[in-house]
C-alpha cells in the first residue's frame, strides 16, 4: 500500500464518521470568526434554539470593516453606520455565547488570518475554518484549513464538525533556490500563473520541494493565503523546524510536557516518502523572478522585465476575448512594458502581506529613499496590533513615515475595500492582496498584485521597477 | 431549506468565463447582518452604470443595455448558463443569496468554484456541471430562441431541453439527498452527536493541546 500524503493524514485523524454516500463527518479543531460572514450564522444559531458546541474552539476579531486610523476612538471611529452596525453584532454575539472576541480596541486584534498563527490559535495538525476564503493561509502549519460560507459556520458552531467529501491530492514542488529579491508572493503568482486559476479545484495543493523549506512561515503563510486564488480550497507545508519554532511560546501553544507530546505528533505532519499524488506540477525557484498581475484575474500574471501580452496573438477565443475584457478594465496596451505602467496609489498589507517579515522587506527597500511625488498616497497596513508594536519597536514606523508612507492601524482595509481605504475609479494600485478582480479595491479601481519589496520599490519610482536594481 | 426537486424555467445566457464572487456580489453589499435583499445587487458592476451604494433604491439607477441581464427576453429568468470556473473568488455565501435573491434556481456552467459550488446547496440553489461542448449547444440554442426554457430534474438528474433532448448530470448523494428533501444538514449531523462526543473525548486524551487553551 502507498503511503500517506500529509493531506490524508490530516483527514484520517479528523474523521469522525465516513458515510456509505461518500460523505464524511470531519471533525474541526478551530474556528475564526469576524464581523461579515458571522452575523447569520449566529441568527441561525439562535433561530433554531441551539448553542455552540464547543465555546473554546471559536476565536473572533473585527478586521473587514475596522478603520485604519483614528482608533482609540474604538467602534465610534467607524463612520459608516452599517459597518458600524456589524462589528457591534460580532461583539454582541461573541458576549452573548461567551466566545473569546479581541476586539477592536485590544492590541491582538487584527486579520484573522494573521491574528491565529501569531497567538498559536493556529497549532499544527490542526483542522481550521473560517467564513472567509483565505483560511489556506494555515495550512503553512500543517493545518487542513480552509474557508467555508456562512451555512457552514453555523454548522461548526452548532457540532464542531462539518460535512466534506474528501478531495484529491496535489503537489506543486518548487525546486532549487529563489533568487535575490523573489519572496513567497512571487512564487505563488508564479504558479498561479502556471496553473491557472482552476488549476487546483477539487484538489488539496501540498506545497513542497527546496524553495518552499527554505522559507520563513511568512513567506509560507503568504503561499498558502493564495491556494485559493489557484482555486484550492487548501494549501499546505509539511511541517519542519521552522513550523515549530515559530509555534514555541506563543500564548496559545502548549507547554511543558504537553509541548512535547504535540512536538512528536507534530513531526509526523509530512506526506510519506511512498505518497501518491493524483496531480504533480514542478517549478524551478531559478526560473522565478519578481511577478507583477496585469489583469483582472490572479493567473493574468508575468514578470516584471515582461510585457503586457497580446491578444491578438492568443488562438483560444475564450482567452483571447478575456485578455481584451481585461485590458479594456486596466487601461492598459497591448505589449506595454510593465515598468511603463504609472501607479497612483501602493497598498501594503492584507492577509497575504501584512506580517512581520513583509515590512521589513518593504523597509529595507524605502529606506532613506522617497516616495514618488507623482502618487496620491502609498499606505502600510500592519496585519494585527502586535505586527504594529513590533514593527514600531524596530523603528519601520519611522523608515516609512520618513519616506513618505502612511503608517495605518491594522485590518482588511484596500484589500477588499468595506472599510474607508479605497481605489478611485481608473486608479492604478501596486497592492500586496490577494485579487486583482474588477471593482476589488473600489469601483473602477485598477489593482496590479506584487510582493511587498515590489510595491515599495514602485512607491519609490511612481510606476513599477524590479526590485532587484534597488537591493544593489 | 427549500426543497428542490424539479424546475422549469427561462435560460439567461451570461457568457463569460471566471465570473467570480466580487462580481456577483461586491462587497459593500456584505455589510448586511441578514441573508435577504441582495438581489437588486446581484452583478451589481455589470448590471448597472453607475456605483451602488448600500440601502439604494435601484429602480432609479441607470442600467447598463448591454448586460445580458437587463434585455427584456430574459425577465425573469430563473436557470443562469454560465461559463467556467463560475463563482471563483471567496467564500461568501451572499453570492448565492443574491443569486436566489434575484430567482435564480439553477446555474448550469462547465465548472464552479469549490465553495460557490458547496455554498448553493446550502441555499436550495442547485449548481449543474455539464460537459463544456454540451454549455456551448444550451448556449447557441438559449441565444437563439426567446423564450428558451430548460427543465432540470433533481432525482433524475436530469436537464431537458425544449426539443426533448436529455443530458445526464452528477451530483453527490449527500447533497442530492438535503436538496431534494429541503434537510437542515446541521439536524443530519446532531443525529450523530454520540459519534462526535466519543472522538473529542479520545481525542482529549490523545491531544490534549487542542482543547481548553487561551480561555
Amino acid at each position: 500500500m502507498a503511503g500517506k500524503t500529509l493531506y490524508d493524514k490530516l483527514w484520517d485523524d479528523h474523521l469522525v464518521k465516513q458515510r456509505d454516500d461518500g460523505s464524511a463527518l470531519i471533525y474541526i479543531d478551530r474556528q475564526l470568526l469576524h464581523e461579515v460572514t458571522s452575523p447569520q450564522a449566529f441568527e441561525g444559531l439562535r433561530l433554531a434554539k441551539r448553542k455552540p458546541w464547543r465555546i473554546d474552539a471559536n476565536l473572533a476579531t473585527p478586521d473587514h470593516n475596522v478603520p485604519t486610523t483614528d482608533r482609540a476612538k474604538g467602534i465610534d471611529g467607524i463612520v459608516d453606520p452599517v459597518s458600524r452596525i456589524q462589528v457591534e453584532t460580532l461583539g454582541k454575539n461573541c458576549d452573548e455565547f461567551g466566545i473569546l472576541e479581541f476586539k477592536i480596541k485590544d492590541q491582538r486584534q487584527g486579520i484573522v488570518h494573521v491574528i491565529g498563527p501569531e497567538q498559536g490559535a493556529t497549532l499544527p495538525g490542526m483542522t481550521i475554518v473560517c467564513g472567509d476564503s483565505h483560511t489556506s493561509t494555515h495550512g503553512a502549519f500543517g493545518c487542513l484549513a480552509h474557508g467555508i460560507g456562512t451555512s457552514e459556520v453555523e454548522h461548526v458552531l452548532a457540532t464542531q464538525c462539518l460535512v466534506q467529501q474528501k478531495m484529491k491530492n496535489m503537489l506543486v514542488k518548487v525546486n532549487g533556490e529563489l533568487g535575490k529579491g523573489v519572496t513567497g508572493k512571487d512564487v505563488v503568482l508564479a504558479i498561479i500563473a502556471k496553473i491557472g486559476t482552476a488549476g487546483g479545484t477539487g484538489h488539496a495543493i501540498e506545497f513542497g520541494g527546496q524553495a518552499i523549506q527554505s522559507l520563513s512561515m511568512e513567506g509560507r503563510m503568504t503561499i498558502c493565503n493564495m491556494a485559493i486564488e489557484a482555486g484550492a480550497r487548501v494549501g499546505m507545508v509539511a511541517v519542519d523546524g521552522t513550523t515549530i519554532d515559530y509555534v514555541k511560546g506563543r500564548p496559545f501553544a502548549p507547554k511543558g510536557e504537553t509541548w512535547d507530546a504535540a512536538v512528536k505528533y507534530w513531526r509526523t505532519l509530512h506526506s510519506d516518502m511512498d505518497a501518491v499524488f493524483d496531480k504533480v506540477v514542478e517549478l524551478e525557484g531559478a526560473d522565478i523572478l519578481p511577478q507583477v498581475s496585469w489583469g483582472t484575474s490572479p493567473e493574468m500574471v508575468t514578470n516584471v522585465t515582461g510585457k503586457v501580452p497580446d491578444p491578438s496573438k492568443e488562438e483560444d477565443p475564450i482567452k483571447r476575448e478575456g485578455i481584451e475584457r481585461a485590458l479594456k478594465y486596466m487601461g492598459l496596451n497591448p505589449n506595454q512594458a510593465i515598468t511603463d505602467i504609472k501607479l497612483d496609489r501602493v497598498f501594503i498589507g492584507s492577509c497575504t502581506n501584512s506580517r512581520i517579515e513583509d515590512l521589513r522587506e518593504a523597509a529595507v527597500v524605502v529606506k532613506g529613499r522617497k516616495v514618488a511625488d507623482s502618487l496620491k498616497q502609498a499606505m502600510v497596513v500592519p496585519g494585527s496590533g502586535l505586527v504594529k508594536a513590533q514593527a514600531e519597536a524596530e523603528g519601520l514606523d519611522k523608515i516609512f513615515i520618513e519616506a513618505g508612507l502612511e503608517w495605518r492601524d491594522p485590518g482588511c482595509s484596500m484589500c477588499l475595500a468595506m472599510n474607508a481605504d479605497k481605489l478611485g475609479q481608473g486608479e492604478h494600485c501596486a497592492s500586496t492582496s490577494n485579487r486583482n478582480f474588477e471593482g476589488r479595491q473600489g469601483f473602477g479601481g485598477r489593482t496590479h498584485l506584487v510582493s511587498p519589496a515590489m510595491a515599495a520599490a514602485a512607491a519609490i519610482a511612481g510606476h513599477f521597477v524590479d526590485v532587484r536594481e534597488l537591493l544593489n | 431549506m427549500r426543497a428542490f426537486t424539479q424546475h422549469q424555467g427561462l435560460v439567461a445566457p451570461m457568457d463569460r468565463s471566471n465570473v467570480d464572487t466580487d462580481m456577483i456580489i461586491p462587497k459593500q453589499f456584505l455589510k448586511s447582518i441578514k441573508r435577504t435583499g441582495f438581489g437588486p445587487n446581484l452583478f451589481d458592476e455589470l448590471r448597472y452604470l453607475d456605483e451602488g451604494k448600500p440601502d439604494q433604491d435601484c429602480s432609479q439607477r441607470p442600467l447598463n443595455p448591454d448586460f445580458v441581464l437587463n434585455q427584456p427576453r430574459y425577465k425573469n429568468a430563473s436557470v443562469l448558463l454560465a461559463r467556467s470556473n463560475f463563482g471563483c473568488g471567496s467564500s461568501r455565501e451572499h453570492a448565492p443569496w443574491a443569486l436566489d435573491d434575484y430567482g435564480f434556481r439553477v446555474i448550469i456552467a462547465p465548472s464552479f468554484a469549490d465553495i460557490f459550488y458547496n455554498n448553493c446547496f446550502k441555499n436550495g440553489l442547485l449548481p449543474i456541471v455539464l460537459e463544456e461542448k454540451i454549455v456551448d449547444q444550451l448556449f447557441q440554442e438559449a441565444e437563439a430562441s426567446e423564450g428558451y426554457q430548460l427543465t432540470v430534474d433533481l432525482e433524475a438528474r436530469t436537464v431537458i431541453t425544449p426539443s426533448g433532448e436529455s443530458f445526464g448530470f452528477d451530483v453527490d448523494d449527500f447533497r442530492r439527498h438535503c436538496l431534494l428533501n429541503g434537510l437542515d444538514d446541521i439536524g443530519v449531523t446532531l443525529e450523530d452527536a454520540e459519534l462526535i462526543k466519543t472522538y473529542e473525548d479520545q481525542r482529549r486524551q490523545t491531544a490534549p493541546w487542542l482543547f481548553g487553551a487561551g480561555q
